[in-house]
């Protein structure tokens, strides 16, 4: 035990002592989290709108003054011809042209039938597909308004159409707020990248710096050795996330229904279990950069995988049950539970125990792929 | 010039010999792309609803028939009571619950208007709007098709044209988006790490003391990985082309030129970094969190950038990636031309000159 403590020591002051190191375990991935949970959403607003209106009528002003009134859509310009609009676009100056025929409101009343065309920049599918949306709403929302008016002039009465109304209803977050989703995510993967990187390195770096050597002749045990290496990045993935709840909580002001002690025990046994993939990496590797490198990539492909900017539920069936093997995944949906939803152990009492049970089966294998000898 | 090949073989060696290092520098690539490309998506397809009929005639009928229809959403269960839904919720599973009224059908009839409430586990809150604004189009739809049957009246037919990606399809954003991770990956961090590999085991000290002179040193050790970066960006692209089927409208030779480009920037910057920092952990550090998340986060490859906060909007100005990504949408399906992108080739250019000076300041030949 006197052991452990000891190496425990020389832990922390080794990484204390390093004064580049500091700023950025403590100061970056908080100033990440507050700059990226700004950055990450996929909200589709300020949708750059431009317009070529052919017909100048009232009809045709009174729909361009419904795109202005909405908060999606930012009136970036009005075009004389097509072509100068379609050159914007393809500058990616615009995203949307609404081409306003000539003759609009002269067919819309006499013909009782009338033409509009709209231009998207599908590039990016997605926000495509809503901004298609919007502009569909908006459009038949006149469409109504128009037809209830001439319908009542020409005819003197009202003969109204049938109508669905939808009462839309937003339960556990009621004003759509994007950082309330976003921020616990963010949290869980700063948490990750932080103790798997550093726990990773960790060893590796005595081993390539040469000092694995001259502690591998000393009589610290194996588990030892690596309690002692490990423990404090525990203790610095806690702090973190210590941290980064505290500004969820007072600059986001991101609920915490749940038991923030659920949260607590949950992130202990999870950071054992990347701890553990750590060690893993750290005894299959030569150099830091290796270590570096393949931390990497399984952290990305476990970031991409886990929910966390892309629902779980999107996913074809084949890579929903690829996401049952990543831990990040557990984390990110326990997290939201429990601050979001407020759920307690019983909803989440899976999860825990695969976690565990994870946590158990890497920590057994790389223990024991680790060896004192070479 | 032939002491400096001789380095060069050395760095070479140097990575090759590193099996690990180059499976996984080849198989990044290859796995992001495929993962992107069938794995992740943010459009919504085959969503679990619930539905809470409380009038149960032939129109709510219709209704459900044709929203059970839709690719996007799958009716998982129907409940009968108000408090249900909490519970159907909590579970997870489900995302919507659609809400028919009494007497819908009635209301609909008589008083030509009826209700539909539509509840979203808005835990999710873009996905429970898009979902919320889906269900609504598709109840429009079908409104509007039962109105036809009367007599069409002072209709307006919007005409709708996809520019770029008429199938919206998600992966054209992303495959300029991983090209511009992998090479910033591979050019700025594995230079970063190398070359203050070299200070940290003190090998430096024996290339400062060689006949080589410190640009060669720097040159010699970024050029493997320009070689690699090429690779790789060829690599992206075949994949892009071939199994994505995604156009390349404009001139691959521009295409090439401006990824040449950016590999050179990403190695100023890789360069820069090395120059900053005295440890390969600290390097690491500074690249990934300094440089690998902004590049996904703020560069538009996953999140629009036109939605963020101002500030952010500004900041994004000054990461080289977003330039890129800009410049090669516009190439492989805009079909742009250069007149069209010089302005964002320019900021490019500019900025890796500012790195290169930056770091020549900084650049010690001696030891402290």
């Amino acid at each position: 035990m006197k052991t452990i403590l000891f190496i425990i020591q020389k832990e922390f002051k080794q990484i204390f002592r390093n004064k580049s190191m500091l700023p950025i375990i403590f100061i970056l991935p908080l100033m990440q989290l507050v700059v990226l949970s700004n950055a990450a959403s996929f909200e589709v607003k300020n949708i750059k709108f431009s317009y070529v209106d052919n017909d100048h009528s009232s009809a045709s002003r009174e729909l361009i003054s419904k795109f202005q009134a909405s908060n999606y859509f930012n009136i970036i310009s009005q075009f004389s011809s097509k072509k100068e609009a379609n050159l914007q676009m393809q500058k990616g100056n615009v995203d949307v042209i609404l081409e306003i025929p000539i003759y609009f409101e002269r067919n819309l009343i006499k013909q009782q039938n009338t033409n509009l065309s709209v231009s998207i920049n599908a590039i990016d599918g997605a926000a495509a597909g809503v901004s298609n949306v919007y502009i569909t709403q908006i459009i038949s929302g006149y469409n109504q308004s128009i037809q209830t008016q001439l319908q009542t002039y020409n005819q003197g009465t009202i003969v109204q159409a049938e109508n669905i109304t939808t009462i839309p209803s937003f339960w556990y977050n009621k004003t759509l707020n994007y950082k309330t989703f976003m921020v616990p995510g963010i949290l869980v993967l700063l948490v990750t990248m932080l103790s798997l990187f550093l726990s990773s390195m960790n060893i590796v770096r005595e081993k390539e710096v040469g000092t694995l050597e001259q502690i591998n002749v000393t009589p610290i045990k194996k588990h030892q050795f690596i309690i002692g290496k490990l423990f404090p990045f525990w203790v610095i993935g806690l702090m973190v996330l210590t941290v980064g709840l505290t500004i969820a909580k007072l600059v986001f002001n991101v609920p915490i229904l749940g038991n923030i002690f659920l949260i607590y025990g949950f992130t202990s046994i999870y950071l054992i279990l990347i701890l553990g993939i750590g060690l893993f990496i750290s005894n299959h590797t030569e150099t830091q950069q290796q270590a570096m490198f393949i931390a990497w990539f399984f952290t990305v492909i476990f970031i991409l995988m886990s929910g966390l900017f892309t629902p779980i539920e999107s996913m074809p069936n084949w890579a929903q049950k690829v996401t049952l093997l990543n831990p990040i995944r557990y984390f990110v949906e326990v997290i939201r539970m429990v601050m979001l939803k407020g759920a307690g152990f019983s909803d989440i009492k899976n999860q825990i125990a695969i976690i565990t049970i994870y946590a158990f089966a890497i920590n057994g294998f790389a223990v024991w792929s680790y060896k004192k000898t070479n | 010039m032939k002491r400096f090949i001789g380095f060069v073989k050395k760095e070479f060696y140097h990575i090759f010999r590193d099996k690990r290092s180059m499976f996984i520098l080849f198989g990044m690539p290859i796995a992001q792309i495929m993962l992107f490309g069938f794995a992740i998506t943010n459009e919504i397809n085959n969503v679990k609803i619930a539905i809470l009929d409380k009038s149960k005639d032939t129109e709510t009928q219709k209704i459900i028939q044709k929203i059970s229809n839709s690719s996007y959403f799958d009716i998982e269960q129907e409940i009968t009571t108000e408090a249900q839904i909490e519970s159907v919720f909590k579970k997870g599973k489900v995302k919507a619950v659609l809400v028919f009224e009494n007497d819908f059908i009635k209301h609909l009839q008589t008083q030509k208007n009826g209700k539909v409430q539509v509840i979203t586990d808005a835990t999710d809150p873009n996905m429970a709007n898009t979902i919320s604004n889906y269900i609504t189009s598709i109840l429009q739809n079908f409104i509007q098709e039962k109105n036809k049957n009367n007599k069409p009246t002072y209709q307006i037919q919007t005409q709708t044209q996809l520019f770029y990606n008429p199938e919206m399809k998600s992966v054209f954003t992303f495959v300029p988006g991983v090209m511009t991770v992998i090479l910033m990956l591979v050019s700025a961090m594995m230079t970063s790490i190398s070359i203050t590999r070299e200070k940290e085991l003190g090998t430096m000290e024996i290339l400062l003391v060689s006949p080589l002179k410190p640009f060669q040193v720097i040159i010699g050790k970024v050029f493997p990985y320009i070689f690699l970066s090429v690779i790789n960006a060829t690599v992206i692209l075949l994949l892009g082309f071939f199994v994505f089927k995604m156009p390349i409208e404009g001139s691959l030779f521009l295409l090439a030129i401006e990824s040449v480009l950016f590999i050179v920037c990403a190695l100023a910057l890789g360069i820069l970094i090395s120059t900053l920092s005295n440890s390969q952990q600290t390097a690491m550090m500074i690249s990934l969190f300094g440089l690998m998340l902004p590049v996904i986060l703020l560069s538009g490859f996953i999140f629009p950038i036109s939605s963020m906060p101002l500030p952010l909007q500004v900041i994004s100005n000054i990461i080289p990636a977003k330039w890129f990504i800009i410049i090669i949408k516009a190439i492989m399906l805009k079909g742009s031309s250069f007149a069209l992108i010089w302005k964002e080739t320019l900021i490019i250019i500019t900025m890796t000159i500012i790195y290169t000076v930056i770091s020549i300041r900084k650049y010690k030949i001696r030891l402290e």
